[in-house]
């Protein structure tokens, strides 16, 4: 008899804590992928598809299902490498490609003829323009992804890096100087 | 007059070198032999120029105008000709370059037309706009455009303005040699400053290692007749920062994150009193500022100097010692070594230090870190930098701002206590300049993203806006078509079927669902205009000599037109549409 209370009170408790979990299960439903948006804080959103994804968010979202390795960014560099392997737990591995300073795109004001396709190729909408009309990139809005160099047809835009200036410039690393100590000579 | 002080924890007393350079009255530099003005001076917007290379200008004419309300004007210092506008290394530790105007003097230090006005007549918004425009800014340091910091809060009343002539850092003399000998004008700049503001009361604090000034300063009050009290503070570093001189006068601890008017007090330099005076009574921009030359010596002394002048030019009135090896901008907490002894004196250049071992030992080589905990004690805003700088040093930025390294002056005591000789405000302000660049790419990396949604966003919303027109148009032609067909066929012999109204339908109904179908039926719509017209065309082609026809010639006719259909050729004219068939 008492094993079958127990039987009993283990049953009732089983049900009534799976109804719980069932009940808590649909009323804190996370909606989408919160490593997902975790990924993507970490990724440069330069958009320029490097990786082999077209677009920042994709890329993050092959990183969550384990499809891609976190060493394809080339823009996010050997830092963003560190703390995507922070944050998901992998393998430092090193850059899949060579690692660039920043830079932003120029177009040539004497050679544009103004056909408008760099504006269509550019992600982020940083080029203002119209058929016919000089083209401009604004600078601060750029994010050096490169993908305005191939559809132009005369090759009026290049890259510059970004130089340091007195709005950007950063402290140093204070270095401690290592001298050698003096040899003590045996007396 | 007694009045109760208070004390701010910490605080250093490092030797005050101060007398070598008050031993004199101020002399006015001479004009140099070329004049680089920096347009960025002051905290806010860079000034966009409005002078080009040979351009003649006056004393006093603008160059550089106000880009936005947090900027302010920069002017000519003297008269010549504009020889550059380009850019050159700048008095900032950074060594790097910026936009300047470099002026050729022509010796005559012409004016322009000056204006003096009375501010009385003048409305609040009108003082503050003439004040941006004459270039008036913090010049006790921060350079911090003034005429930004001259409205009171709207929800906390102004209570009390601090005027700050404490000059707590060592060597520099120039606000103490400006009171003795200006100090009516100081005291009237104040009551400009008083009269925006409106505070119940106005607070001269100058440190009491200057009696004279603190008298001569009283004594213009009287003369004024102001009521302003002008109150001495125990010496003791940095008594001078806005802070740490507001808690002393007014008791009141400014919170991080939060500024002095939310409290109801203002605090203003007193050589940014003199300057707005002189601005707004004599219509007189700022294009000179007294600077102190001291250090490394022969003749330590204080100059009124033009804006723009070459750190060595005016180093060399003072006639450095032999075994000067470099130009200490600021004192000798804050201050840094210039770059390059060319460089510019600024609107911020209180004080230029000639620089030597002799005077300024190289510092023994770094130790480790103790946790002693002096630092925390001298910290003046009660810190911890030891916690900082271990923070810092591992690059650990989070945690530093866990301990409020933003509220951090970068005054120095930490390191002038610390007995291992750690650079630590080295630290620090490697950790803040640290943190803002991630800020900045933080920023940079949300706007690329949001601009790549929307204009992905964009793009699919034209492509749809796009075939729902298409789908629209083609419906619109088709139908147009079709009736157009119908009524050549009525007009005709041959009796035709009018596929019009069918198809306009087909062409029409897809397109309310959605964008692909819209796309799609417009296609086909577009397709089965075409054959409609092409259709019409064929039907209105139609031969008229084909009704007095003998037997034969029909006979012929009809067996040339079987071979046609047998070979596919045309259609056979009964045959449905079978692009109308797809359609359904």
């Amino acid at each position: 008899m008492d094993i079958l209370l127990a039987i009993a009170i283990m049953a009732l408790g089983a049900v009534v804590l799976g109804a719980a979990l069932g009940y808590a299960s649909i009323k804190f439903k996370v909606e989408g992928d919160p490593l997902v948006d975790k990924i993507e804080a970490i990724l440069p959103q330069t958009q320029c598809g490097q990786c082999g994804y077209p677009g920042c968010k994709p890329y993050a979202e092959a990183i969550a299902k384990g499809e891609a390795e976190i060493n394809l960014c080339p823009p996010g560099g050997m830092e963003g490498v560190q703390r995507l392997a922070d944050l998901l737990g992998r393998e430092v591995k090193p850059l899949d490609a060579e690692e660039k300073p920043k830079q932003v795109a120029i177009i040539d004001e004497n050679t544009c003829i103004g056909c408008t396709l760099c504006i269509q190729a550019c992600p982020v909408d940083a080029i203002i323009g119209a058929a016919k009309q000089l083209h401009v990139i604004i600078g601060q809005q750029c994010t050096g992804c490169e993908l305005c160099l191939p559809p132009c047809p005369v090759e009026c835009i290049h890259m510059e890096a970004v130089t340091e200036n007195i709005d950007n410039w950063k402290w140093k690393y204070p270095v401690v100087e290592i001298k050698a100590a003096p040899v003590k000579e045996a007396a | 007059m007694l009045m109760n002080l208070f004390k701010f924890k910490g605080g250093v007393k490092p030797p005050t070198n101060k007398t070598q350079s008050l031993g004199r009255p101020i002399a006015q530099a001479p004009i140099p032999s070329r004049l680089v003005v920096p347009l960025h001076q002051s905290i806010g917007g860079t000034p966009r120029p409005v002078v080009q290379a040979g351009d003649k200008v006056l004393k006093g004419q603008l160059i550089g105008e106000a880009d936005g309300w947090i900027s302010a004007a920069v002017h000519a210092p003297t008269s010549g000709t504009v020889v550059d506008v380009a850019m050159h290394v700048q008095p900032h530790p950074s060594g790097l370059d910026a936009l300047c105007v470099v002026i050729e003097p022509d010796g005559k230090d012409e004016w322009i037309p000056r204006e003096p006005v009375d501010y009385k007549a003048l409305t609040p918004e009108q003082v503050r706009e003439r004040l941006q425009q004459a270039g008036v800014v913090g010049l006790g340091g921060a350079v911090f455009p003034t005429h930004g910091k001259l409205t009171a809060s709207k929800t906390v009343p102004m209570e009390e303005m601090v005027i700050n002539g404490a000059e707590c850092e060592p060597f520099i003399t120039c606000d103490d040699l400006l009171m003795r000998e200006r100090a009516e004008e100081v005291v009237r700049g104040a009551g400009i400053f008083r009269d925006l503001l409106q505070p119940k009361k106005v607070l001269i604090g100058i440190e009491d290692n200057k009696p004279e000034a603190a008298a001569a300063m009283r004594a213009a009050v009287q003369a004024v007749g102001e009521t302003f009290e002008v109150i001495q503070v125990p010496t003791l570093y940095p008594a001078g920062g806005a802070k740490q001189l507001i808690r002393v006068l007014t008791g009141k601890e400014v919170p991080a994150a939060k500024r002095s008017t939310d409290l109801g007090v203002q605090c203003f330099n007193v050589a940014t009193a003199y300057t707005a005076w002189r601005a707004i009574a004599h219509g007189e921009p700022v294009v000179s500022r007294l600077v102190t030359v001291t250090g490394n010596v022969h003749e330590p002394r204080n100059y009124e100097v033009l804006i723009g002048t070459p750190m060595d030019e005016l180093l060399k009135l003072a006639t450095p010692h032999p075994d000067t090896d470099g130009i200490v901008m600021g004192g000798p907490m804050m201050g840094f070594l210039v770059p390059d002894p060319k460089v510019p004196v600024v609107k911020a250049t209180n004080c230029l230090i000639a620089h030597s071992d002799r005077l300024f030992p190289p510092k023994a080589p770094e130790m480790p870190c103790i946790r002693c905990g002096a630092c925390a004690q001298a910290c003046p805003h009660e810190l911890q930098p030891f916690e900082m700088y271990w923070f810092s040093r591992a690059k650990n930025f989070g945690k530093t701002q866990e301990y409020h390294i933003f509220d951090c002056i970068e005054c120095g005591c930490c390191s002038f206590v610390c007995p291992s000789r750690i650079p630590l405000v080295q630290y620090f302000r490697f950790a803040k300049s640290e943190i803002w660049a991630r800020e900045r790419e933080k920023n940079a990396a949300d706007q690329a993203k949001e601009r790549f949604e929307f204009k992905q966003l964009r793009e699919e919303r034209e492509k749809a806006e796009k075939a729902e027109k298409l789908a629209k148009a083609a419906a619109a032609q088709a139908a147009k078509k079709a009736a157009e067909a119908a009524a050549a066929a009525a007009s005709g012999d041959t009796p035709a079927e009018a596929p019009g109204p069918a198809s306009a339908e087909t062409a029409t109904t897809p397109a309310a669902p959605s964008a692909a179908d819209a796309e799609k039926a417009a296609k086909l719509a577009t397709i089965q205009a075409a054959m409609e017209r092409a259709k019409a065309q064929r039907e209105a082609a139609q031969p008229k000599n084909t009704e007095q026809l003998t037997p034969e010639q029909q006979r012929a006719a009809d067996e040339i037109e079987a071979r046609r259909v047998a070979a596919k050729l045309v259609e056979p004219v009964a045959s449905a549409n079978p692009a109308n068939e797809k359609a359904e």
